[in-house]
């Protein structure tokens, strides 16, 4: 009998085949169900957010709203996420902030993807054409009301394919969080592989399972792009 | 007098694009401004609804509000002097992810925060008087350019501007599609609105306007009304330019 967390699994060593196929479906699902999912949806959210306001700061015209957004942006993108994730788990309690390993990642996945997806962002705004905003200011919109109304509704249509792309990324990108003992599907993997030996077939399961999660997605994915196809981006 | 300008000036960097223009807008009344590209006739229009702020010149209006443009004018003065009047574009800048209607009811709407009925109500009407009363629900890509570029007069109407602005409203259009836009401006002006339309439309200017004004390098070489204007120019660069379009061979 193998004890995971609070379950109890029938995964002994001396199983193989498409016995261990079967029962580990559960443990992984589960670990998926409970921690992947929830991760990733989380941090994608509160990235969006960072995404829109770091995007919106790099367009100011003055440097100091600027320059902060910038060196963040920068220091991402230069720096390898795991190392990012290990920084938020490992290296701040010496700083004596500790953080459980599911907010630990939520923290480092979602500052990951706040500085993706403002490069996105700030490229789609930087997509509409300058006509756009002049016929919002000749309606007599402010520039706050003119990026409301006019511009983001179109840079959305634009951004949502390297969005999900991104968004696709981080969901391959949580097996990473097993590293810092979140006990997701990857990691009941790894827990699984350790007692049975059998580390093909569990993970190949695993990559089948992250395969099916990604394909539902891009099928996601392609219904918005449809629904948001009812007009064409000038 | 509408509004009356003295000494706009307006450069980028090095180029001075306005030198010392003075200029009267009467109320009710259509000015044209017609000249070569270059000539600074769309830096001008864009000045007066601070698309493109001067860098001297001082506008007087009718109703008191003065701004002087020697001084930086603060962004209250820039919506205050903006929101007097109504732009059509030549590029027509529809909203792409809006309906025709919701185009015309964007402004009125947000901005101006009027009753959404009453508005629905008004985007109807003006939509009916461009003509396309049948295409309210219809997006800008459904539309042809002279629909959109008449959407976009509606969208301009709606604000209930004091003054209407055109950059080149037909420049973009095929040629069969260039009198459906004509004849709506043609109605407005018997309405008696108060316009400034930047047209190379020379037939099209002398119907429309009380006074044509021919801009030559940041310079307004010859106003006046547009049977003396047009027909009858005084200035030999004008001569010239009315030539060479009039007889492009």
């Amino acid at each position: 009998m193998f004890h995971l967390n609070d379950m109890l699994f029938t995964i002994t060593a001396d199983q193989g085949g498409w016995e261990l196929f079967k029962n580990s479906l559960l443990p992984m699902i589960t670990g998926g169900i409970k921690y992947t999912i929830p991760l990733t949806l989380i941090s994608f959210a509160a990235g969006l957010i960072l995404a829109l306001i770091t995007a919106i700061m790099r367009l100011s015209k003055s440097a100091i709203v600027r320059t902060p957004a910038v060196v963040y942006v920068s220091a991402i993108r230069g720096t390898p996420l795991l190392v990012q994730l290990f920084i938020v788990f490992y290296g701040l309690p010496s700083m004596n902030i500790t953080i459980d390993p599911f907010p630990s990642a939520i923290i480092a996945f979602s500052l990951n993807v706040g500085a993706y997806a403002s490069e996105i962002i700030r490229a789609s705004i930087l997509s509409i054409s300058k006509g756009q905003w002049e016929a919002a200011y000749t309606i007599g919109m402010t520039q706050n009301t003119a990026l409301k109304r006019i511009i983001l509704p179109q840079a959305t249509r634009v951004s949502i394919p390297p969005l999900s792309n991104t968004f696709i990324s981080l969901v391959k990108d949580t097996s990473l969080a097993s590293l810092i003992l979140v006990t997701e599907l990857f990691r009941r993997a790894q827990e699984i592989a350790a007692v049975t030996y059998d580390f093909m077939l569990i993970y190949i399961e695993a990559a089948i399972l992250y395969w099916i999660i990604c394909f539902l997605l891009s099928i996601v994915q392609q219904a918005i792009e449809k629904r948001l196809e009812r007009y064409t981006a000038t | 007098m509408f509004l009356t300008i003295n000494g706009l000036a307006k450069a980028f960097g090095d180029l001075e694009v306005l030198k010392d223009i003075d200029l009267e807008i009467e109320k009710g009344k259509v000015l044209s401004i017609m000249g070569p590209s270059g000539s600074g006739k769309t830096t001008l229009l864009r000045c007066l609804n601070a698309l493109e702020l001067p860098d001297n010149g001082v506008f007087s209006f009718e109703d008191g509000l003065t701004l002087n443009f020697d001084k930086k004018i603060s962004k209250q003065d820039a919506l205050r002097l903006r929101r007097k009047s109504g732009m059509v574009f030549q590029s027509y800048n529809l909203f792409p992810h809006k309906t025709a209607l919701e185009n015309v009811t964007e402004g009125p709407i947000i901005v101006q925060k009027r009753n959404k009925t009453e508005v629905r109500e008004l985007a109807e009407s003006l939509l009916e008087k461009v003509g396309l009363k049948d295409k309210i629900n219809l997006y800008p890509h459904q539309l042809s350019g002279g629909q959109q570029q008449r959407v976009g007069i509606a969208r301009a109407l709606a604000i209930e501007p004091e003054l209407m602005l055109f950059d080149e409203p037909t420049s973009a259009l095929d040629p069969e599609l260039i009198g459906e836009v004509l004849t709506v401006i043609k109605d407005l002006a018997r309405e008696n609105w108060t316009m400034v339309i930047v047209t190379h439309e020379v037939q099209f200017a002398e119907q429309v306007s009380d006074k044509v004004l021919f801009m030559d390098n940041g310079y307004i070489v010859e106003q006046g009304p547009p049977e003396e204007v047009l027909k009858d120019p005084k200035e030999k660069r004008t001569q010239q330019f009315l030539q060479r379009i009039l007889n492009p061979s």
